[in-house]
This record gives C-alpha cells, sequence and structure tokens, in this order.
C-alpha cells in the first residue's frame, strides 16, 4: 500500500486542478471566449497524473489533441495553458498552438499533436537523447487507443524495443476514437497485448486508479533508467464527454449507450482516490475540502489571468519560424 | 448555366458532393468509400450512404491512413473504384502511399494500372485549428506528377466535378473547402457531369482578371463587386481543376483585360497562384499592361490565436487592393 502522503494528496491535488480547469474550459467554449476545437479531458484524470507522478521533473512527455491535462499534470503552469486557449499572448505557445498544442516545455513537455501519433516518434528520440547524453531521463509519449493503430505507434516502438531505449508508451485507451470503438478497429483484446509482438512487457492498468497508475508507470520506468529497455501501459479510462466541445456540430448517431457513460461515471477517478484517502485514514474530509477550495480559487484566478492579458502583436505573425529570422512575406 | 429555377435545386456543397456519391454508388457498384467515422456521419458529405449502401461499401478504418489510403491503390488495381474520405492534413501519414504508389503507378509500371480513386481533401482553415489542421497545401499534388487536382466552389461545380473525379481512371485530389461546404447553390435535377479541364468564368469583367480557387472565389466575386462601384469591370475566372489546368481559358481572360491577380489560400510560395502567374508571364506577356498581383497565405504555419490567424489569408479587401494595384 502506498503511503506517502504528500504523494497522495498531490495526484489528488493534480487531479483536481485539471477537473476544474476542464469545467472551466467548457464554460469557455460554450461562451465563446475558446474558439477552435477543445478536446476534453474529463474522466481520464488518473492516467495522466498517475503517470506524470511516476516521473521527475527532468523526463521527457509528449502529448496529444486531448491534451489539457498533462502539463498540468506534468506540474506546469495554469495560468500560461489557460492564456494559451484563450490565444494570448502570454500563453505557454504565445497564443500559436492553442488547445491542441499546449506544449510547456519548461516541464519536459516536448509538445502535443494534433496529427495521431506524429509525437509518438518524438518521445522516442528524446530517450535516444538520453541514452547518447549518458543521462537516465525516460520519455512518455501518451497516445490513444486509436492513434495506437498508427504506423508511427508501430515503428517507434519497435525501434524503441530493438535499442533498448527508456520509453514509457503509454496508451489512454478511452475506447473510442471519436466514434469508433477500439473493439472493432484494434485487432487484439487489448492494446498492451500488442507489445508481445515487440518483445516488451505490456501492463494493462485500471486507469481510474491513479495509484495503480502510478505504480505501473513506476515500474516501467525503473527498467527504463536501469537500462532494459521500453514498455508498453494501457490505462483503461474512459471520457465523460463526446469527442470535441467546440466540434459538438457534427452530429453523429448514438455510439455508446447512456447506461455506459453513466456506468463509468460511477467510477470516477477523483471520487475513487479521495473515498481512498478517506477510508485509509490518510486524510480528512477537511483537508480534501480544503483541496478543492485551493484549487477552485487557482483556476479563478488563472482564468483572470487569461482574460486580462494582451493578444499577440500582428508581428507576431512572422516570429519564431526560424532561429534566426529571414525575411518572409 | 442554362437551368431554369423549376429545374433545379438549392443544396449546400455538401450536399452536392453527397449526392454525386450516391448516385456514382448506385450506377457502378464497383464504388466503394473508406475513411473514418464515416459510417456515423448524419450530416457530413457521406452522410447516409452506411444506411444506403451498407457496411462493406462504406466502411469505417481505424486511423491507418497510410494503410487505407495505400489499400485504395491496390483495390483500384484490381478494378475497384474506391472513394477515400480525409482531411488535407491527415494525408501527411499517408505521404508514401499517395507519392510513391498512387501517384507513380501507372506511368512506372508503363501504363499497365487504371487507378481509379477519388481522394476527399477536407481544409479547414480560418477556424482556429491551429497549425496541424489546418493545411491548405495542395499544390503539392500539382508538383506531384501523376494527381488530377480538383477544387469546386460551388455546389454545381462541386456535384459535377464528384461524378467526373469518380468516373475517371486516374487519382483525383479532390479538396472540400470547409469555409464554403455550407454555402447554397442551384443544381439540376438531372445527371451531368463537369468535364476536368474546363474553368468557368464566375463573373464576366474586362478591366482585370481574377483567377481564384476554391475558397477565395467567393472572396474574389465580393472583390469585384467593391470594384463595380468604382468603377473597375473585374472578371472573376475559378479554374475549378489544378490538374489538368485551362490555361487557355486563363491566357484568354487575360489577353482581353490585361491585367491578371492569382489568389489562393495555399502558401504563397510554389502556390497555384505561382503557377498561373508564371504561366501568364510566359504566354501571356504581351498582353499584360501591368505587373501580376500573386495572393496567397503567408509563409507561415497557421497560428492558433484569433488576433493571428485572419491575417494570413487573402480577403476580399486585399484582393480588391491587388485588383487596384495593376491599374494604378
Ligand atoms: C492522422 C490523423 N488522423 C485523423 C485525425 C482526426 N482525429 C482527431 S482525434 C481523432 C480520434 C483519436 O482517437 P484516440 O487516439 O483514441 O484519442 P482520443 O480522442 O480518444 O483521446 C481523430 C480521428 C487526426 N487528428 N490525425
Ligand atoms: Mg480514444
Amino acid at each position: 500500500m502506498l503511503e506517502d502522503k504528500t504523494l497522495l494528496m498531490e495526484m489528488l491535488r493534480r487531479m483536481v486542478r485539471i477537473r476544474l480547469f476542464e469545467e472551466r474550459v467548457i464554460q469557455l467554449v460554450e461562451r465563446g471566449e475558446i474558439v477552435g476545437a477543445a478536446h476534453s479531458y474529463i474522466g481520464e484524470e488518473a492516467v495522466a497524473v498517475g503517470a506524470c507522478m511516476a516521473l521527475r521533473d527532468d523526463d521527457w512527455m509528449t502529448g496529444n489533441h486531448r491534451s489539457h491535462g498533462h502539463p498540468i499534470a506534468k506540474g506546469g503552469d495554469v495560468n500560461k495553458a489557460m492564456a494559451e486557449l484563450l490565444g494570448k499572448a502570454t500563453g505557454l505557445c504565445k497564443g500559436k498552438g492553442g488547445s491542441m498544442h499546449l506544449a510547456d516545455f519548461s516541464v519536459g513537455i516536448l509538445g502535443e499533436s494534433g496529427i495521431l501519433g506524429s509525437s509518438i516518434p518524438t518521445a522516442v528520440g528524446a530517450a535516444l537523447g538520453s541514452v547518447l547524453q549518458g543521462n537516465d531521463r525516460v520519455a512518455v509519449p501518451f497516445f490513444g487507443d486509436g492513434a495506437s493503430n498508427e504506423g508511427a505507434f508501430h515503428e517507434s516502438i519497435n525501434l524503441a524495443a530493438i535499442w533498448k531505449l527508456p520509453v514509457v508508451f503509454l496508451c489512454e485507451n478511452n475506447q473510442y476514437a471519436v466514434s469508433s470503438s477500439f473493439k472493432k478497429m484494434v485487432a487484439s483484446e487489448n492494446i498492451s497485448d500488442r507489445s508481445a509482438a515487440y518483445n516488451i512487457p505490456g501492463v494493462l492498468v485500471d486507469g481510474q486508479d491513479c495509484i495503480a497508475m502510478y505504480e505501473a508507470v513506476s515500474a516501467a520506468v525503473a527498467r527504463a533508467r536501469a537500462g532494459e529497455g521500453p514498455s508498453l501501459i494501457e490505462g483503461r479510462t474512459y471520457r465523460y464527454y463526446d469527442h470535441s466541445l467546440g466540434l459538438g456540430r457534427i452530429v453523429r448517431t448514438a455510439y455508446r449507450e447512456d447506461e455506459e457513460v453513466e456506468l463509468w461515471k460511477q467510477r470516477d477517478p477523483i471520487n475513487i482516490h479521495k473515498e481512498r484517502l478517506l477510508s485509509q485514514g490518510m486524510a480528512t474530509q477537511k483537508e480534501i475540502d480544503a483541496i478543492d477550495a485551493e484549487t477552485q480559487r487557482q483556476i479563478d484566478d488563472a482564468t483572470e489571468f487569461a482574460r486580462q492579458s494582451p493578444y499577440p502583436e500582428p508581428e507576431a505573425l512572422f516570429e519564431d519560424m526560424f532561429a534566426d529570422p529571414i525575411p518572409l512575406e | 448555366m442554362t437551368q431554369t429555377a423549376e429545374q433545379t435545386r438549392n443544396i449546400t456543397l455538401t450536399q452536392a458532393l453527397n449526392e454525386a456519391m450516391r448516385e456514382e454508388m448506385r450506377r457502378d457498384e464497383r464504388v466503394f468509400i473508406m475513411g473514418e467515422d464515416i459510417q456515423s456521419g448524419v450530416y457530413g458529405a457521406s452522410a447516409g450512404l452506411a444506411q444506403e449502401f451498407g457496411y462493406e461499401r462504406v466502411r469505417d478504418c481505424p486511423l491507418s491512413e497510410n494503410a487505407f489510403m495505400g489499400a485504395a491503390v491496390g483495390a483500384a488495381a484490381v478494378g475497384m473504384r474506391p472513394i477515400v474520405e480525409s482531411a488535407f492534413c491527415f494525408m501527411w501519414v499517408a505521404m508514401d502511399s499517395l507519392v510513391s504508389q498512387a501517384s507513380k503507378m501507372r506511368y512506372m509500371f508503363g501504363g499497365q494500372v487504371d487507378l481509379p480513386i477519388v481522394y476527399r481533401a477536407s481544409l479547414y482553415y480560418g477556424g482556429s485549428m491551429a497549425a496541424h489542421h489546418s493545411d491548405r497545401s495542395y499544390p503539392l499534388f500539382m508538383h506531384i506528377p501523376g494527381f488530377k487536382v480538383v477544387f469546386a466552389s460551388n455546389s454545381y461545380d462541386g456535384k459535377g466535378l464528384m461524378k467526373t473525379a469518380i468516373r475517371d481512371n486516374d487519382p483525383v485530389l479532390f479538396c472540400e473547402d470547409r469555409t464554403i461546404l455550407g454555402a447554397r447553390g442551384e443544381v439540376p435535377e438531372d445527371d451531368y457531369a463537369i468535364p476536368l479541364g474546363v474553368a468557368d468564368v464566375k463573373r464576366e469583367g474586362t478591366d482585370v482578371t481574377i483567377v481564384a480557387i476554391g475558397g477565395m472565389v467567393p472572396r474574389a466575386l465580393e472583390a469585384a463587386d467593391t470594384l463595380a462601384q468604382e468603377g473597375i469591370s473585374a472578371e472573376v475566372l475559378d479554374p475549378r481543376t489544378l490538374v489538368p489546368l485551362d490555361r487557355q481559358a486563363i491566357l484568354d481572360s487575360v489577353a482581353k483585360t490585361g491585367r491578371l491577380v492569382t489568389v489562393d489560400m495555399a502558401h504563397k510560395t510554389c502556390s497555384a497562384a505561382s503557377e498561373i502567374a508564371a504561366i501568364v508571364a510566359m504566354e501571356g506577356f504581351w498582353s499584360l499592361q501591368a505587373p501580376v498581383q500573386r495572393l496567397g497565405t503567408a509563409n507561415v504555419h497557421i497560428p492558433f490565436s484569433t488576433a493571428l490567424e485572419p491575417l494570413c489569408y487573402p480577403t476580399a479587401e486585399t484582393i480588391a487592393d491587388a485588383a487596384r494595384a495593376t491599374l494604378e
């Protein structure tokens, strides 16, 4: 049993931070303050938090289109993340990336990819860097069940396996890619089973259980740091909302049952964690309430910061294309 | 267009594409469609196709673009006529199948094979979708020999060109511009098809030719309205297909007006607009009374922020300015 109270409370804090951040995002999308596409991470918090708490600050990760949670899980700045979503100059990417590209290099995030699977090789390259530089930093690419069908995933995992690179491939299996069930789209029963083809460990984990995620990723990280190569971890989880908040107008026929959604909501990762803390006497209700309240203030502050921040100046359009600027028209 | 109101219906470009695919699937059972989440589509261009034709002919694919865009090549090579639904920016992960196989097979194997494939490429831009989702690099497919490139700007053209694309025996990149897919236009009841390589004059004029592509056509027409109020008569010409390209129509128009503005929403450098400017510089030089004006998207990736993204693309205002510049 994990008994490190500081760690357990920090897990809770980060999961709640993601949840409240995402709830605010929904409001801002509805109010038209956030435009474009926004993919909600609500329901999946334990996956990113459990995994990132098993990492050091100097470990690397890459994310995908559904990666509002990852910079928070990795300990990134919430103000800058919110400002990015509002397209402000103070945002993580100076307003150039937006919702699908909340990269925070200051906490080891090498970028989120809107193109599925595309950032998995990047993580493999970061792990190659660790080997070449003689350090033990691990790289964790996060990707969905859908993206695990991209060639980039299969090529990357084989490359990492033959070179024994310190990578933890982390599949966030929320069971659907837009409207397509992984049961129809993945030939094996579990995505973790695919590890067999690459001769590396593959573990299926309850993605609603932050501690289970933490323990599985910790084991894979230890293996990676010891030079024993990559692992594949599948966090079985669920997204409460539809694929994309901003694209609600793309109406589709029902692809999942309401009962299924309800059933998964009963296994809410934050509630599971809170109940465990209480039942094991690790935390009091008061301490938990304090985290909720403190986090709500933090999200309110972040929203205020984002709203008050300036938009980028027109000159910014041509900035950051090259290391040394060249004339562009 | 010679249709009268009684014989036409007012439908969106999306609906027009849907009708074209539906009618061709009824007409020819070798036609089938592959894509992501197309069976469940309710409003998109593939809406209702699965219900009518079943899941064998309307196939949901895993997120494996290189595999299914490449599988289209194989299926076409053995006598099927696949339509592949995707978005331009998702084609990057399938470039090997598209370039090494689809574009090269016929030529490299000495003409032994037909490859009747339509690759439908949605172009998202102008909607705060940021760099990964806003690519409009269709001129790459003009640059790579072996693709036909179609870009419809209204419902009538969309339906007629989609039918031709499906009946064509070569790989066709069919661009679907999200900024205009919801626009309505008149479409005849009767079956019709529009040949590839025939441009269309969307508005006649005598002072300056504006060649505009896809979503730039409505912007060019708006610019022409503004210019008309200033006594400038602009002709708006829509090539409709970029490969093959109706060079003669462009040259004829420039011969009449003596001035050229070319507009597209691809990045300026090596754009379709650049190619058209080059053709006119080489073959229409003696008709020109002013330097050619070429408009396109700024040579940067598309930024997310609403403060920056609109600065990237040509607008009715910048098109009108460019036309005025040719008359100075
Ligand atoms: C290469 C590519 N193909 C298609 C898409 C469109 N798309 C965006 S998200 C998505 C579903 C992704 O599913 P999954 O990987 O399971 O992640 P989830 O959205 O469930 O978190 C699709 C099809 C894309 N962004 N990139
Ligand atoms: Mg998924």
